[in-house]
């Protein structure tokens, strides 16, 4: 349970012949409760990678598997997270988190239940019958969040679902992700451009190239977050200060400006 | 738009100036004699005949009942346009068989004028109910199909694929994704049914039916009753003013409630 597999994937946008190839052999394996994050520059296709996990769209050659069966269209056991948060707008918060559960055919006590849990997880308790355009953007987020995670999926599919909030709150939210992945953790496959954000949050995280879009390269993090200890710091910007952090995200940012400069020339 | 910084007070007044200048330009045409009597009567005695056609039947009914029969027809025709319309519309918006079937019979259909419909109705029906009503559907019928459709096709994808990622199938999604976001176009198309319609059914009732504004101004125009035709004309506009006016509050409200507007 919880596994994700890319098997050779490719991915041609447009005709089969001279359409744009975004995506080029793409071969990675995320494990049981594991979270990757996957960095690149913009336009590389890493936000497809993701919607071929949740079945958003379909690999033009090789094969995406979650839990060792291929998938063939979207589903509650792949939860998405997107980064216009895409709730509900008619739905209050908590009728945007009983959704999937009501798909599910759950019994009522059941659903009150585990709303009640999530909106106590992501601290919406006082927002419940709140409609989503009277929240903060953060807030918003929180709620994407809890509908995620009360289908209890397999695995959670994060679309750079900090980028559209403000420097401040990204970084709350970017903390309340690392205590949910404690409390509860997930298989998690994690897209972003800020790569302060990847290396604090991902045990491991796969660089791609530019269009087509090729993994380049997948650094361990856990192991260096491990032997550093960096879990004993509660706050972001002392993790990003410890030279271990910085040496990593040096070592991705300059795999990174290859590409942005290639692309440049 | 160079006008756009006339407060409320200014609209009004200059609302009023027009209302009553073209006011005074008609009553100088009617009472001057550039116009002869009967062609053109003037706003007074229109005035005076309405006052009197409240309480004095003209073709059988007073103007009310004339009226009230009329919008009786009205509602119903609307009802059964938007309660078809509406709903294939959305299936439509999901279904991409169901609109490759229908879209090719429709798009012909929709530019048949409502009148046209008239010697059918008259087949069919006769000057019961039935005629009327199978009129202002024709005339109402398209764009609450039409709106319904759009709006649902032009959902956000986003939304479309969260509500698919969290398991939902196709009766909910129709009824708790599709409907609301199409909402505010359907409301839209709401408005352009109801003046199309209403526009409908007096066309309908001057060929027929046995009672309603129309029938009752084809009477008056048999008898040479100008204001009566006149009375008819005005109480039409006033109604189907009525009726925007309600149907904007009701999408005015929609949109606050759904924190589109402030």
């Amino acid at each position: 349970m919880g596994s994700i597999r890319f098997d050779k994937v490719d991915k041609v946008f447009g005709p089969k012949a001279g359409g744009v190839k975004a995506l080029d052999n793409i071969n990675l394996e995320i494990g049981e409760k594991e979270f990757v994050a996957i960095v690149g520059p913009s336009g590389c296709g890493k936000t497809t990678c993701l919607r071929m996990v949740a079945g958003f769209e379909a690999p033009s050659a090789g094969v995406v598997s979650v839990s060792g069966k291929p998938v063939t269209a979207p589903g509650p056991d792949r939860a998405v997270v997107f980064q216009q948060f895409a709730l509900f707008p008619w739905k209050s918060v908590r009728e945007n988190i009983e959704l999937g559960l009501r798909n599910k055919n759950l019994p009522a006590g059941e659903r009150a239940d585990l709303v009640a849990s999530a909106l106590k997880l992501m601290n919406l308790e006082t927002h419940a019958e709140a409609f989503p355009h009277q929240l903060s953007g953060g807030m918003q987020q929180r709620v994407a969040i809890a509908r995620a995670y009360v289908l209890d999926p397999d695995v959670l599919l994060m679309d750079e679902p900090f980028g559209a909030l403000d420097a401040q709150t990204r970084v709350v939210m970017q903390e309340e992700l690392v205590r949910l992945a404690r409390v509860n953790p997930r298989t998690v496959l994690f897209i972003t451009h800020a790569v302060e954000e990847a290396v604090y949050l991902a045990d491991r995280v796969a660089i791609m190239t530019r269009r087509p879009g090729r993994i380049k390269q997948v650094l361990d993090v856990r192991k260096i977050r491990q032997a550093e200890n960096w879990d004993k710091h509660p706050r972001i910007e002392d993790v990003m200060d410890l030279e271990s952090f910085v040496h990593l995200r040096t070592q991705i940012w300059k795999s990174l400006r290859e590409e942005k400069s290639a692309n440049v020339i | 738009m160079g006008d756009a910084s006339l407060s409320l007070r200014e609209r009004l007044a200059w609302g009023a100036f027009g209302l009553v200048l073209f006011l005074g330009i008609w009553t100088f045409l009617s009472t001057s004699g550039v116009v002869p009597g009967p062609f053109l009567p003037s706003p007074l005695e229109v005035l005076n005949r309405i006052i009197r056609l409240m309480t004095n039947p003209f073709a059988g009914a007073t103007l009310p009942q004339h009226l009230a029969s009329s919008v009786q027809r009205y509602g119903f025709g609307v009802l059964l346009a938007a309660a078809i319309g509406v709903p294939l519309g959305l299936l439509m918006g999901w279904f991409r068989l169901l609109d490759d079937i229908i879209t090719p019979i429709f798009d012909g259909l929709r530019f048949i004028a409502p009148i046209a419909w008239v010697p059918f109705a008259a087949l069919w029906f006769g000057t019961g109910i039935g005629g009327p009503v199978m009129i202002i559907f024709a005339g109402a019928f398209p764009p609450c199909l039409i709106n319904a459709y759009r709006g649902a096709r032009f959902v956000e994808p986003r939304l479309i694929e969260a509500a698919r990622m969290l398991g939902t199938g196709n009766m909910r999604m129709i009824l708790e994704v599709l409907l609301p976001a199409a909402t505010p176009s359907i409301v839209a198309g709401l408005r352009v049914s109801a003046g199309l319609g209403w526009q409908s059914l007096v066309g309908a009732e001057l060929i027929v039916a046995a009672a309603g504004v129309g029938f009752m101004m084809v009477q008056a125009q048999a008898n040479v009753a100008t204001p009566t035709v006149m009375a008819g004309m005005l109480a039409i506009g006033v109604i189907g003013m009525l009726i925007d006016v309600l149907l904007r509050q009701g999408e005015g409200w929609l949109r606050r409630r759904r924190g589109l507007e402030a």
